[in-house]
């Protein structure tokens, strides 16, 4: 087998690649085509700076909500108040600011524990009493939007007038190597960011190799590392080239670095893999499925929160409308990215790439000025075909 | 008797990269029971499901001639409706409908546009009467034990005017009663003009009902022999199957070296949730150190139970009294965790069910069981995970290309290794294994036994469930025999024999 494999030639392994991860190739092409015919449809300006940097900025909290929503579908719950509990804790977050005149740098932290106590309810609701998920979280949407509501009464939408927080999703990293044209700071980062993908990729290569697996050949190998490394290079030197690298970026990126170290080194990542393949098989192996699940739901809430944070700073403001149908697409971009219908698969990688799917298409679509109402029809027949696309797939 | 109602010639059927049958003669004559006998993976359900019609017509080479005509089945509703049905393993009724609505579930008996229930009731209790289960009709399928719900399934096949039944592993999952029950219902239906095509594992059985016997191993017929015209020993079916003889089914091991006892299960009682008594009664058992203790008793007597209890995991019972103790230290385990802490392991009973985590691949399975020993800090070592992966695999003779392989994709038997596996990880002086030969083949088996011995010898200690009484003597040094939740029985190896234990496991 292996050495016909050496024989073969880099046309026909990249075309058996293709074949066999069709479904993650799939999810890129998708993605460069719909990216492509916005640019065009917009003659450009889809693909400007400018854009670009917002469309960071407005797919911040969408990102955050789907590599929660990653792990519980993971282990084959759902979460439908995501939205609401969002916009709740963004009001919560606008009144202490506001009201209670608190500086942002401690309301963010209450906001976030206020999170974490929502889902560490519903996790009990879940685990302890048995409520089966959905019918939890359809009540934590109905309660939350009241809450919502409730809060912002008597105030209508509150203006948040705090600059800190306002740059969290309007805001760039400053540069504080002084370049000129070129947003100096923003292109070390991405450098840095190339040299470590291309480190981690070689090693986790050698150490195959080390074991005798199958690995890609090296023309290959360094094929996908050049293109990764260019649509790399390629975004950071667009962001670069006008203000640099978006606040809301960077916290996507330290939340995602965190969640895919979480669930592919950690014991706690295992255990929720095993839980969404087979839960009675985790249970006996000790695994306190309980525990775990009661965690992601924390998680969750806790991101909610976040997100809602987030999505407050971007408007710079609090609103009775905030968090509706958040959760439509925080579940779209996690089944887009590749999340099993049946659980137990998923990464939260490839749910940014989901969620950029998602986004691209509202923000492409608002630019050409297209209906919301056809926007909704558009985003849910490629959610379906996605989701259609990863059945027939994976019965192979 | 040269005349045959099914003839299947030359059939070869390919998979991507595997030929599954290559060839395949195997013909059954009118009004006998035929067994098809082969190792996991020698072909005998892919031929089943060519004949079937699940592989349909052009999927497959060679003719099926059925009946004198050449037929072309291109879904399983065209095979029966020629009078020929399957029933699988997995059963396949639904548990939340009654007795009678599952028996003519797909082939309703109507009256004029709406289903005529009183005609259905009749004719169900009539077909009940003919696999003589003597229920009424009108209870839930899920409230029936297994035997009594793969006899509605056959209900069901007479239903539709069966010509040709085919059972796969009918016994696989039933007891001693069940099981002779079933093959005297079989012998009957022969009688009544039904021919029959029997897969299985159980020789005994076989020897017992076959007229003719087939053997396939990989993907071809090795022999087809009349046993209506010569006896033949179960030797000489394994010798068939396997392609060499197995002189002693049990290896006998080497160096017995039993010590003090390690483990003991302490005044056990559970109560059962549903009914009014005790699903286990004042259970005492115990295991020494390099010991292989038997636990046998018929399916339904609370084997399953009892080990999932002390393994922490009882989340439908109540533990009414008792504990367990370990090396000294007593006490009762609140989860699997716990357990496996103490040092106890149990290989379940279903490892597709609750024992493995199929979508994964082998190196997840094994590390799951014990993955603090290779985290370091917070991080797991996969270094070290694919060292230990790699041992077992070689250790344990698993077979697969490498530990990357998802376990969904591997026979029977290495999914049975792999579950062994991940529990020697987990470092137990306590090994429980719950049936742990099921429907795998012949090979595995030994290589299973073998391992046990092995395991005892470095001075593990086992306690094996099972249902398959030669196993249990052949393997254990000591045994206990269970009946409807109570200890009936224990005798050494010496003392065992077959009438004494069959005699306990159906005392009440």
């Amino acid at each position: 087998m292996r050495d016909n494999d050496r024989r073969m030639s880099v046309g026909a392994e990249l075309g058996q690649l293709l074949k066999s991860n069709i479904r993650d190739y799939m999810m890129y092409i998708a993605l460069i085509v719909i990216m492509g015919y916005f640019t065009y449809m917009t003659a450009g300006a889809f693909i400007q700076a400018r854009n670009i940097s917002n469309l960071f900025n407005q797919a911040g909290y969408v990102m955050i909500l789907a590599i929660g929503m990653t792990l519980i579908l993971i282990i084959k719950h759902i979460d439908l108040s995501v939205g609401f509990v969002a916009g709740f804790s963004g009001a919560i977050a606008a009144i202490l600011m506001t009201k209670a005149e608190m500086s942002e740098w401690i309301v963010i932290p209450i906001v976030l524990l206020l999170g974490l106590a929502v889902g560490l309810y519903q996790g009990l609701l879940v685990t302890r009493v048995g409520v089966p998920a959905f019918v939890t979280t359809l009540a934590g949407m109905f309660i939350f939007r009241g809450l919502l509501s409730l809060s912002l009464q008597e105030t209508g939408t509150i203006i948040v007038p705090n600059e800190g927080f306002n740059a969290l999703s309007n805001g760039f990293i400053p540069d504080l190597l002084g370049g000129g044209e070129l947003h100096l700071l923003t292109m070390v980062i991405g450098v840095v960011a190339v040299i470590l993908v291309i480190y981690t990729q070689i090693k986790a290569r050698r150490n195959r190799q080390k074991y005798d697996f199958k690995v890609v050949s090296a023309p290959v190998f360094g094929f996908t590392l050049l293109v990764v490394s260019c649509i790399i290079m390629l975004i950071i030197y667009v962001l670069a080239a006008y203000q640099g690298l978006p606040w809301t970026a960077v916290i996507v990126g330290v939340v995602l670095f965190i969640y895919n170290y979480m669930l592919n080194k950690t014991k706690l990542g295992r255990y929720i893999y095993g839980i969404g393949g087979n839960d009675l098989a985790a249970e006996l192996s000790g695994v306190n499925v309980k525990a775990v699940t009661l965690f992601c739901f924390c998680s969750m809430g806790t991101l909610a929160a976040l997100a809602g944070i987030l999505y407050t700073s971007r408007l710079q403001s609090a609103t009775p409308t905030a968090g509706n149908a958040f959760e439509m697409d925080a579940i779209a971009s996690s089944y887009i990215g590749g999340v099993a219908v049946s659980g137990g698969i998923g990464r939260v990688t490839n749910t940014i790439i989901g969620a950029l799917v998602i986004v691209s298409l509202t923000n492409g679509m608002n630019l050409m000025g297209v209906d919301i109402s056809y926007q909704y029809v558009v985003k849910g027949i490629i959610f379906v075909i996605a989701v259609a696309f990863d059945v027939c797939t994976r019965r192979k | 008797m040269g005349d045959y109602i099914l003839e299947m010639n030359n059939i070869t059927k390919e998979f991507p990269g595997v030929k599954a049958l290559s060839d395949v003669n195997f013909k059954v004559k009118r009004g006998e029971i035929h067994c098809l006998v082969g190792e996991n993976g020698a072909g005998k359900s892919t031929l089943m499901k060519v004949l079937s019609g699940v592989h349909h017509y052009g999927t497959y080479t060679g003719d099926i001639v059925y009946n004198g005509e050449v037929q072309q089945f291109k879904s399983i509703a065209d095979s029966e409706a020629k009078g020929i049905a399957i029933i699988y393993q997995e059963l396949a009724l639904v548990p939340e409908l009654s007795v009678y609505e599952n028996i003519y579930f797909g082939h309703e008996i109507m009256n004029g546009k709406t289903i005529d229930w009183n005609k259905t009731i009749i004719k169900a209790s009539e077909m009940l009467e003919k696999v003589r289960l003597h229920i009424d009709p009108s209870i839930k399928v899920k409230t029936l034990g297994v035997g009594n719900q793969q006899l509605v399934e056959i209900a069901k096949a007479l239903s539709k005017n069966v010509k040709l039944l085919i059972l796969d592993e009918p016994t696989a999952s039933l007891n001693e009663d069940d099981s002779k029950n079933l093959l005297d219902l079989i012998r009957e239906l022969k009688n009544q003009g039904v021919s029959c095509v029997m897969i299985s594992h159980k020789l005994k059985e076989i020897t017992a009902i076959a007229d003719t016997i087939t053997v396939l191993r990989d993907g071809a017929t090795i022999t087809s022999i009349d046993v209506t015209q010569r006896k033949i020993e179960e030797k000489e079916i394994i010798k068939y199957m396997v392609g060499r003889s197995i002189e002693n089914i049990y290896p006998k091991r080497e160096h017995k070296n039993i010590g003090e006892v390690v483990f003991s299960v302490n005044n056990w009682t559970v109560q059962d949730p549903v009914k009014d008594r005790n699903l286990l009664e004042n259970i005492n058992i115990n295991v020494r150190r390099g010991e292989i203790v038997g636990l046998q008793g018929l399916m339904g007597a609370g084997r399953t139970e009892l080990a999932l209890g002390i393994f922490g995991n009882t989340p439908n019972y109540k533990i009414l009294s008792g504990d367990v103790t370990m090396e000294g230290k007593t006490t009762r385990y609140k989860s699997p965790k716990d357990a496996i802490a103490a040092g106890l392991a149990y290989v379940t009973e279903d490892r597709k069910g609750n024992g493995l985590v199929l979508m994964q691949d082998i190196k997840y399975n094994i590390s799951l069981t014990n993955l603090d020993q290779l985290t370091e800090g917070i991080a797991i070592n996969e270094n070290e995970e694919i060292i230990v992966a790699n041992d077992y695999l070689e250790s344990i003779n698993i077979k697969a290309p490498s530990i990357l392989q998802k376990v969904r994709n591997l026979s029977g038997g290495n999914q049975q290794k792999v579950q062994i596996a991940k529990w020697l990880f987990a470092k137990p002086k306590v090994l429980i294994l719950d049936e742990p030969t099921r429907g795998i083949d012949v090979g595995a088996k030994y290589e299973i036994y073998s391992l046990m011995n092995k395991l005892v010898e470095q001075g593990m200690s086992i306690i094996m469930i099972s249902s398959e009484l030669s196993e249990v003597m052949g393997m254990s040094d000591r045994l206990y025999v269970m009946s409807e939740g109570k200890i009936t029985g224990e005798l050494t190896a010496e003392e065992a024999t077959d009438e004494k234990v069959m005699a306990m496991a159906i005392q009440s």
